[in-house]
């Protein structure tokens, strides 16, 4: 049962980012990348991580995205935009990413024994992460609370309009 | 009451810091005075020294105070330290003795020179670089100070350096002698090499201990007299000394007469084991100074610049002195060195009267009659000619007649002979220098005529002095034939040189000797005088019947200028090719090469600022995969 | 249980496609998204790597990413509309004022 979910919901994450590939439209983009984000999301779910698979959700394809849909709103092009004319670009780009995953999976393979084997059956609750994050990681969270106000206030005075003399 | 010798060099060494840092402001009475003192205080103190040494016994010979360790570097090690033994005695109050005299008349002399201040200063580096050569107890040691002297003989030739001639003429000075000291160099290198230390009195032990192949140690020796025959002025290497004429005159008094240029007599003195042990470099050292000894007289014969003669009799002298260690009899070399440093720096000093009354005039042919006028200059001067003549009970003589006399005993019959020959082309031109400048008729300037006058007491006096000791010097070192027991020269620098043998001549031989080169002189002043003063129109007409021979002598046998188109241009030429070919095309285009690649490299680099995100990202991107390439494998 | 190998190979997978549609696409707002994407990637990664050795210090680290990422995509996306204000295009090779 896990597996056929596993791969369904594998399916669907890499079939929503390649959609975004093949897409010209924003829009439609980022409707994609919703449903990717959301896959991922339960995905997350079946690594024993419920939280973060819940905040995944709200957060990522719930508030960012919603975000990006904004902006492609207020920005409104009317045509999408067709892809690079220089083919050869994207070639070498795959056969570079090829590489890249060649190499990726040479590094992490002495690990696929490991993951195997070990594994917690542990859930991840709120209040073992809470309790993490309130003393291991105190400073990152305070940091991390200073992080989102300065972009808070950076992105408001960024896309301020200036004041008509 | 010996153990301050050291102090000797190191007051002259004081004088001169303090004048260096505060020559320009202090005053120059102050200058005098200090200047003065300090050769003075150090004359004193080698006199004590001198005065406790005849005290000590001569196995103690020498004294050597070490003041620190100078270089170290594995097994090689050199001290600074100074020794005193009969010789440097001798050299050091001789030194300092006429550097004093000389430091006064300076005072006179330079009176009115701006560059008074810097005069005193380097005149006091002089004389501390002297004093270490003379005193120190290693020949590395020695050799700084004889690149030291070296320095201030270039410092003072130039002294009035926006003088074309006369910053030239230190050039050349500095150049010629470094020609020697490359010998010299070499020589100290092999020394070490085979001896493994450079004292003197571990050098002495090494060759008597037979650490030396009679090659090597020939060898050695010659290159040690190269570096003599740069710094005493010696055929190949004795141009630079007429030239150095240029600078004041107490300096070529001081320097080129009295000591620097004697440096190299001393040296070969010092090292007379050496010298002993190869008598093939002895007898090169013999020949060169013989030869020196007349071909030098012989350019003095046509002179007119009164200092000109003066040096060419410098050079002259000095083959005598070289004649002396030669033959094998080091100490009537030192002898003559040091009768010879009163009365040729009393010729220089009284010369430099004479030009200073002449408002500095030094052709011979504007000047005669001079006689009348300069009571005080006259008779000293002509006590200093009759010295150096080799007249009798002069000092000249006896020191002279000792070189001739062991010359002729040790069976150097060529040397002997080219000694006499010598002693009448002294007499003469001398004399000639005499004749024409205080007698006959006067040819003065008007201008000169006019300021003519005799010169103040303080140069005065030294001449006086000069003139003193230049008679009765002599009398410590009288000749053998009289008593052995009363050379009380020779015997002080026994302990010092160890001759092997000493040849005995049969008195009759000795005094015929004597009587020779007395009447050789006394030949060579008669001709004077018949040339210059009972028929002075004989020289025009000897010059007339041989003008090649007068104007081969006149022109110096040319060497000047066959060194100038034999060593000089092509140095010169060869270098400027250098400086096209190497330093413009190579060094240049190496620096501006660099520059242009940075900027070309810089150019090739804004290729790749596109300005594009994508661009930059695909960088990234490779650099990931390269260093994930890299960590894998 | 999910062999964690799996999910590795997933993330590396998605991580690529991230890249590749970075490089594939000319305007701005998505090869913004497509970074969004690879930083989902490596979360999973985290998470994966988390549940294996059984610590929750991969589940923390991938609450501040999501967090990191919604901050960096409030500012990135504010740049972007200002592009757009001045330039009137949102394709990246129109935006050239880091050249040279």
């Amino acid at each position: 049962m896990a597996h056929f979910l596993f791969f369904l919901l594998a399916l669907v994450c890499v079939g929503g980012v390649l959609a975004m590939i093949f897409s010209q439209n924003q829009a439609y983009n980022a409707l994609f990348l919703v449903l990717s984000f959301a896959s991922l999301g339960g995905l997350f779910g079946l690594l024993n991580a419920p939280f973060i698979a819940v905040v995944q959700i709200i957060i990522y394809a719930g508030a960012i995205m919603v975000l990006f849909i904004f902006v492609i709103m207020m920005i409104n092009l009317r045509i999408g935009i067709p892809p690079e004319k220089k083919k050869w670009t994207i070639y070498l780009s795959v056969v570079l990413a090829l590489v890249l995953v060649a190499e990726l999976i040479l590094s992490v393979k002495g690990a696929f024994q490991g993951l195997s084997q070990s594994g917690g059956e542990e859930i991840a609750s709120p209040t073992a992460l809470g309790k993490l994050l309130f003393t291991d990681y105190l400073y990152p969270f305070e940091i991390t609370s200073v992080l989102i106000i300065a972009a808070l206030v950076g992105a408001i005075i960024l896309v301020k309009k200036k004041e008509e003399e | 009451m010996t153990e301050i010798f050291w102090l000797i060099p190191f007051i002259p060494a004081l004088s001169t810091l303090i004048l260096a840092v505060f020559g320009r402001i202090l005053p120059k009475k102050y200058i005098s005075f200090q200047a003065c003192f300090a050769v003075f205080a150090s004359f004193v103190i080698s006199v004590i020294s001198f005065a406790g040494l005849l005290k000590t016994s001569p196995e103690s010979y020498p004294l050597v105070k070490t003041l620190f360790t100078w270089i170290k570097s594995g097994s090689f090690s050199i001290n600074f330290s100074l020794q005193f033994d009969p010789l440097s005695a001798v050299m050091a109050m001789v030194v300092t003795g006429v550097g004093f005299l000389i430091h006064l008349y300076s005072v006179g002399y330079m009176a009115e020179d701006k560059g008074y201040a810097r005069y005193f200063t380097y005149l006091n580096l002089f004389t501390f670089a002297m004093l270490l050569l003379v005193m120190a107890s290693n020949i590395v040691l020695m050799f700084v100070g004889w690149e030291g002297v070296g320095l201030c003989s270039y410092l003072l030739i130039g002294f009035w350096f926006k003088k074309h001639s006369a910053a030239n003429a230190g050039k050349k000075a500095f150049i010629v002698t470094r020609i020697g000291d490359l010998g010299f160099l070499l020589g100290i290198f092999f020394i070490f090499v085979h001896v493994g230390s450079a004292e003197f009195t571990a050098i002495n032990e090494a060759i008597g201990g037979g650490a030396f192949t009679q090659g090597l140690a020939t060898l050695i020796a010659l290159l040690l007299f190269m570096g003599a025959v740069g710094k005493s002025a010696q055929i190949p290497l004795y141009v630079w000394l007429p030239d150095a004429m240029e600078g004041p005159t107490p300096v070529s008094a001081l320097i080129h007469a009295a000591t620097m240029v004697t440096a190299g007599v001393y040296m070969v003195s010092r090292m007379n084991f050496l010298y002993t042990f190869s008598p093939t470099a002895a007898g090169v050292v013999a020949v060169v100074g013989a030869i020196t000894a007349v071909y030098s007289a012989t350019m003095a014969l046509t002179q007119n610049d009164i200092k000109r003669v003066l040096a060419y009799s410098t050079i002259s002298q000095i083959g005598y002195m070289f004649i002396g260690c030669g033959v094998g009899a080091y100490a009537s070399g030192m002898f003559h060195l040091y009768t010879h440093a009163f009365f040729k720096s009393l010729l220089f000093l009284a010369a430099g009267s004479v030009m200073h009354a002449l408002s500095g005039e030094l052709d011979m042919r504007k000047m005669g009659g001079l006689r009348k006028y300069l009571p005080l200059t006259y008779p000293t001067f002509l006590i200093g000619a009759i010295a150096i003549a080799g007249l009798p009970f002069l000092s000249g003589f006896f020191s002279k007649d000792a070189i001739l006399t062991q010359a002729f005993a040790h069976g150097q019959y060529f040397v002997w002979a080219l000694g006499i020959l010598g002693v009448v082309l002294t007499a003469f031109y001398m004399f000639r220098l005499i004749f024409l400048t205080f007698h006959g008729q006067e040819r003065i300037e008007p201008e000169a005529k006019k300021h003519l006058h005799e010169s103040p007491p303080v140069m005065t006096i030294p001449l006086v002095l000069l003139a003193f000791f230049s008679v009765v010097a002599g009398f410590i070192g009288l000749p053998v034939v009289i008593g052995k027991k009363l050379n009380l020269f020779n015997r002080f620098l026994e302990p010092v040189i160890k001759v092997s043998h000493e040849p005995h001549l049969s008195l009759q031989t000795e005094w015929l000797l004597i009587l020779i080169s007395v009447v050789v002189a006394l030949l060579g002043i008669y001709i004077a005088y018949i040339f210059y003063l009972k028929k002075p129109q004989l020289p025009h007409r000897l010059n007339a019947r041989f003008p090649f021979i007068y104007r081969l002598l006149y022109h110096k046998y040319y060497v000047d200028e066959a060194y100038n188109s034999i060593f000089v241009k092509p140095t010169v030429r060869g270098s400027e090719i250098i400086y096209d070919n190497f330093d413009l095309k190579v060094i240049d285009g190496v620096v501006n090469g660099s520059a242009s690649l940075t900027g070309f490299s810089g150019k090739i680099m804004s290729y790749f600022q596109t300005g594009l995100i994508k661009d930059y990202a695909l960088i990234f991107f490779l650099g990931v995969i390269l260093f994930l390439g890299y960590l894998l494998f | 249980m999910i062999p964690g190998s799996y999910f590795l190979i997933l993330s590396i997978v998605l991580f690529i496609l991230g890249i590749i549609a970075f490089f594939a696409k000319r305007d701005l707002i998505t090869q913004f998204m497509a970074i969004e994407v690879m930083l989902n990637a490596a979360n999973l990664a985290f998470i994966t790597f988390a549940r294996a050795f059984n610590s929750l210090d991969g589940h923390i680290i991938v609450l501040f990413i999501i967090t990191v990422a919604a901050a960096e995509a409030a500012v990135g996306l504010a740049i972007i509309l200002l592009i757009f204000r001045q330039k009137e295009t949102i394709k990246s090779e129109d935006i050239k004022l880091m050249k040279g």
